[in-house]
């Protein structure tokens, strides 16, 4: 039987979100809604310093005074922050167990998702520090990188334990006052990792960090803080997916990272979380600030792999505050059936000689939309800043949409800076020459999908990158141009 | 082996194929010859099962299985192979990724194992050696930015590799040079055995006195009007088609 493009679409309808599933544990949820006593009732579940505690609540009253951001090439109905429970923490959590310990039924959801906590992410090199909803359940390899200095936790323990580091870096990146997610964030998060790299240290394992969502209607607010030390450099992998659910999941998080002189951060992320599903209900809203301030003669790569979401809204970017710093934006996001991206980068160059490189790779399927929306910053003093913006479009089939918004402002003359883009549509010719080699249409999609995106998953960790590549795949079945 | 019996063929309403009648037995090389437009690429296109083009009538057969209803990459495992007249580019894929990937996907359809990479690049070396292909071009994004002639020497790579049963050739020959013409030649003679055939598209006698062809038919408008011997190829060289188009409309 010839496979027509109505037996994929059936087949892709019939195509339960491959890890849509959702694990039962037991859970110790605050009710709905966001106030000051909330505020308080997150810290005071987190035992946290009173510095703390006025820290977020400083950040949940600027948030009251703030709007929605609406400038996004994105639409959706906006969620009701009051009826989203802002605490939800696995109850057999506990920081100081062992995998033993831990809940079979949490093992198992691990298991599904493909991800080993145990001996082979050692082998490969890979410590884990697994969030489940908002408390930390087990962090590894603590003891090795505790040898090199390196800290690694959930950032409530950072609290407790390294409040000099904590309080110093927290928000000098983001502040409160960013955006109103990121105030949102500053409120009530209430966990994510906190990575310290000291002075000339090269940490010698990917860190990883794999988020979920696992409590129905709970909003999850990760905030991620990353130091790296002058001299210092460390790779560090995000990556998670969510069970399918029926209502919006909130999410909003925030990355900061710090690269002081010399120092390099390498931050990459693989996205999975449920898109919704093909009349576009559910799914998970993204709402994500990122961003990593460059020191001298430092760099920050940012390689991201979007394929999840039903809307996203992310802009990871660089302040090359420092001269000779590097910035690099990497990424592919992917939209199919009603998805929306809006999703791009910023690089502001403060500092000389600041160099910086955006590859944008999107990939429209379906009825979504895909922008990219890039903002290339030069300052009056920013002498010999260099940018290179590449921005490429992949479309499939006559329904989805791709656009480019890339904003210049360059305030010094001696800035150079190139922008190019192209708009490709993937070919009956090219799909019929695959078939024609033996390669269904399927498969062809996915072979050329992986050519178009190849630039930046070369940027990707190897054990990443075959992640990645498997995720492009299952994100675009069906899609036929 | 290929058996096309009264096969007609259109795109949006218009008749491209008017009754083709041609059967290709194992071990023999046929060539198609014929003015431009008559119809040679469409009957290579609906032999390897392009969609776009509808069979009103007839049949394309391989091994006495009828094709109508048998996908193009279908076709493609059951060995047949189309050296496109044509070849589209794949940027970010490389040659040998790409071979990899329509190998293991006929493996994969036959019920067996991907193959191990060890055999993978064994055959490569073998047949990038046959072609004289240099290997580091193996590593290009698939005919992206290739010459004429490399796009078409890539293409006979390609059927070295996959060792079709019926390997249709359309017009490899044009954008070769001297060299590369013998060289491509030579490498589908030595692919020709006993249990496969050989149709070759072209519009040049040079070719031919390479590839020997058992037979050769003229298309024109749609249709075989004349076939004969190696010999048929010469005259046309000679004397072009005018005296064959009067023939046929007599
Ligand atoms: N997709 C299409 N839509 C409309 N007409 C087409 C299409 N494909 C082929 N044709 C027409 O069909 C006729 C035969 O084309 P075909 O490519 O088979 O000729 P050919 O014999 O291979 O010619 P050449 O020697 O120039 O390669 C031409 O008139 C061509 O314009
Ligand atoms: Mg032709």
């Amino acid at each position: 039987m010839a496979y027509t493009e109505d037996d994929l679409k059936k087949e892709l309808e019939t195509q339960e979100y491959e890890y849509g599933f959702y694990t039962n544990i037991e859970s110790d949820t605050f009710p709905k809604g966001l106030n000051e006593d909330i505020v308080r009732a997150i810290s005071k579940k987190k035992n946290e310093p009173d510095w703390m505690t006025e820290w977020r609540l400083d950040a949940y009253r600027i948030w009251e005074q703030m709007e929605e951001p609406e400038w996004a090439n994105v639409r959706y109905e906006k969620p009701d922050f009051q009826a989203i429970s802002y605490y939800s923490a696995p109850k057999q959590a506990d920081p100081n167990k062992s995998m033993d310990d831990v809940d079979p039924e949490l093992l198992e959801m691990y298991r599904k998702l493909g991800i080993s906590v145990d001996e082979q992410k050692r082998l490969q090199n890979v410590a884990v520090d697994i969030v489940v909803d908002s408390v930390s359940v087990a962090t590894t390899f603590k003891k090795t990188l505790a040898e090199k200095g390196i800290i690694f936790m959930p950032i409530s323990e950072a609290i407790q334990e390294h409040p000099e580091l904590v309080k110093k870096y927290m928000g000098t990146v983001v502040p409160k006052t960013d955006n109103f997610y990121a105030a949102l964030n500053s409120a009530v998060f209430t966990d994510g990792s906190f990575c310290y790299i000291p002075k000339g240290v090269k940490c010698p394992m990917e860190l990883s960090t794999y988020f979920r969502i696992n409590e129905g209607g709970t909003g999850q607010f990760e905030r991620t803080l990353v130091i790296a030390d002058e001299s210092s450099y460390v790779s560090y992998l995000e990556g998670c997916t969510a069970p399918s659910r029926d209502e919006n999941q909130l999410h909003a998080a925030v990355v900061e990272l710090i690269a002081l002189d010399d120092a390099e951060i390498k931050y990459s992320t693989v996205q999975n979380w449920f898109p919704g599903n093909k009349e576009g209900q559910g799914g998970v809203y993204n709402f994500v600030t990122k961003r990593g301030l460059c020191e001298k003669n430092s760099k920050i790569s940012w390689t991201q792999v979007e394929t999840g979401s039903a809307v996203t809204w992310k802009y990871p970017s660089c302040i090359l505050k420092g001269d000779n710093s590097v910035g690099e934006f990497y990424s592919i996001a992917v939209t199919n059936n009603y998805q929306q991206a809006d999703t791009g980068t910023k690089m502001v160059h403060l500092g000389k000689n600041t160099r910086s490189t955006i590859i944008s790779k999107g990939i429209s399927a379906g009825k979504s939309q895909n922008s990219y929306r890039g903002l290339v910053q030069v300052n009056s003093r920013a002498e010999n800043a260099r940018n290179f913006s590449q921005c490429d479009s992949l479309l499939m089939g006559n329904e989805c949409g791709a656009h480019t918004f890339p904003y210049i402002e360059a305030k010094n003359k001696s800035a150079q800076i190139e922008h190019e883009a192209t708009t490709s549509k993937i070919g009956e010719d090219q799909i019929f020459y695959c078939n024609q080699r033996g390669i269904d249409t399927e498969k062809a999609i996915a072979l050329i999908v992986n050519g178009f995106s190849k630039e930046v998953l070369n940027k990707l960790p190897m054990e990443f990158a075959v992640e990645a590549q498997k995720l492009l795949e299952i994100s675009l079945e069906g899609s036929v141009g | 082996m290929l058996e096309i019996k009264d096969l007609h063929a259109s795109v949006e309403d218009k008749e491209i194929l008017k009754g083709i009648n041609l059967e290709v037995k194992a071990g023999e090389v046929h060539a198609i010859m014929g003015p431009n437009g008559s119809g040679k690429s469409t009957l290579a296109s609906v032999i390897a099962g392009k969609e776009e083009f509808e069979v009103t009538k007839g049949s394309v057969s391989l091994e006495g299985e009828d094709l109508e209803e048998v996908a193009p990459e279908e076709r493609a495992h059951k060995g047949v192979f189309l050296s496109f007249q044509y070849p589209v580019e794949i940027p970010g894929v490389s040659v040998t990724n790409f071979m990899k990937t329509a190998i293991n996907e006929s493996r994969k359809a036959k019920g067996l194992e991907d193959m191990p990479a060890k055999d993978m690049l064994k055959l490569i070396r073998e047949k990038s050696e046959l072609l004289e292909i240099d290997r580091k071009f193996l590593s290009r994004s698939l005919n992206e930015g290739f010459s004429g002639g490399e796009k078409k020497r890539n293409e006979i790579f390609q059927m070295a590799m996959l060792e079709p049963k019926v390997a249709i050739l359309d017009e490899t020959d044009s954008g070769l040079d001297i060299d590369a013409l013998r060289i491509v030649a030579n490498g589908v003679n030595k692919l020709k055995s006993k249990d496969n055939a050989v149709i070759v598209i072209t519009h040049y006698q040079r070719l031919l006195d390479y590839i020997v062809p058992d037979f050769v038919h003229v298309l024109h408008n749609g249709k075989i009007v004349k076939s004969g011997g190696k010999e048929l190829a010469m005259e046309l060289e000679e004397k072009g088609y005018d005296w064959i188009k009067q023939e046929a409309t007599v």
